[in-house]
């Protein structure tokens, strides 16, 4: 058997509690706005941070991409957000998925909620529920925004203002702990929106993120790119022994051995910690010159 | 998927989403963004 080896891989792997935490703080880098009950209205606003992280978050250093392009498509002017689909395939194209396993603020927070000990269930039997983020990408995201306006030809954001629970968890609580006004006007949408984070956070604790797997818009568009992204899995056959115990370490129901770019691989590593030969690895760059790192 | 393929989709995708956020910022979107983002949603907070 070969022996595992101090990859870059498993360096990043093993050090990725690490870098979630960084990521969250560096896209909510305006700490002082939670006691101040205001949002940062600077102007890298304009720009997107690659995970779910609600723009109305006091913190928040960038724009949610699927909050921005909902703004966008549901104002007067445009129908179509080139500017956020720019954004996203480069995210996409650069780091696929790895994106909601590293650099997702609210995937973090599910993967804290699943450390509490309780009893675990897996989403195995649940698989066809995976289809349905495509659905909500496409019907709450991107069409109803477009189709469903009012007078003014102007759109309301669906996912955001119906679904999304990064809303009430980021923005609407810290705003409304410091803020008179805030509180007083939070009505059955917030009612609505608590219900969903409670069932959510609840789902969280017993389902491996439940949220990323069967309603996540976002991580629904960042799963089109794991089959072409620069950065992929890749199993070496000639190291492979066989054991399975990459597979019994997946918590997103993948089998790293037979599909290592499936759409559900969220690039966490938790494959490459578990393979006893270092056969497991993630590849960075195009094509043929792509390199095991 | 051979090699050569995916180089050349990674190669077109990377340029077309380049060129989708240079033809965003022309129309425009970037202002709509900032315009947004800089006021607390009040859907996302569950108030509209």
């Amino acid at each position: 058997m070969d022996k595992k080896t101090n990859s870059l891989s498993s360096f990043i792997s093993r050090f990725r509690v690490l870098i979630q935490a960084v990521a969250t703080i560096v896209t909510n880098l305006h700490l002082p706005n939670f006691f101040k009950g205001e949002i940062h209205q600077g102007r890298t606003k304009m720009v997107c941070v690659p995970g779910l992280n609600c723009y109305s978050c006091p913190g928040a250093a960038g724009s949610c991409p699927i909050g921005a392009f909902q703004a966008v498509v549901g104002s007067s002017g445009f129908n179509f957000s080139y500017y956020i689909s720019g954004i996203l395939i480069l995210f996409g194209v650069l780091l696929g998925r790895f994106i909601c396993g590293f650099l997702c603020p609210f995937g973090w927070f599910q993967e804290l909620l699943y450390k509490i000990p309780t009893k675990k269930l897996s989403t195995k039997r649940f698989e066809a529920l995976r289809y349905l983020k495509y659905i909500i990408l496409l019907v709450m995201v991107v069409a109803l925004p477009v189709l469903v306006t009012n007078s003014l030809g102007m759109g309301d954001p669906w996912f955001c203002k119906y679904l999304c629970p990064q809303g009430i968890l980021e923005g609407a609580i810290p705003l409304a702990l410091v803020s008179d006004g805030i509180r007083s006007a939070l009505g059955a949408l917030f009612t609505w929106k608590a219900f969903l984070l409670g069932l959510v956070v609840l789902l969280s604790v017993v389902f491996y993120r439940s949220f990323c797997k069967w309603l996540c818009p976002l991580g629904a568009f960042y799963a089109l790119f794991n089959k072409i992204s620069l950065l992929e899995m890749n199993v070496n056959k000639g190291r492979c022994i066989s054991c399975g115990k990459c597979v019994r370490a997946c918590k997103m129901d993948v089998d790293v051995t037979k599909h290592p770019n499936h759409a559900e691989c969220i690039r966490c590593g938790m494959c490459i910690k578990a393979c006893p030969t270092d056969a497991v690895r993630f590849n960075y760059g195009f094509g043929k010159r792509r390199k095991s790192i | 998927m051979s090699a050569w393929i995916k180089r050349v989709v990674q190669i077109v995708l990377l340029l077309s989403g380049v060129a989708f956020i240079l033809y965003g910022l022309i129309r425009g979107e970037a202002g709509v963004v900032l315009s947004k983002a800089t006021k607390i949603c009040l859907e996302c907070v569950g108030i509209g």
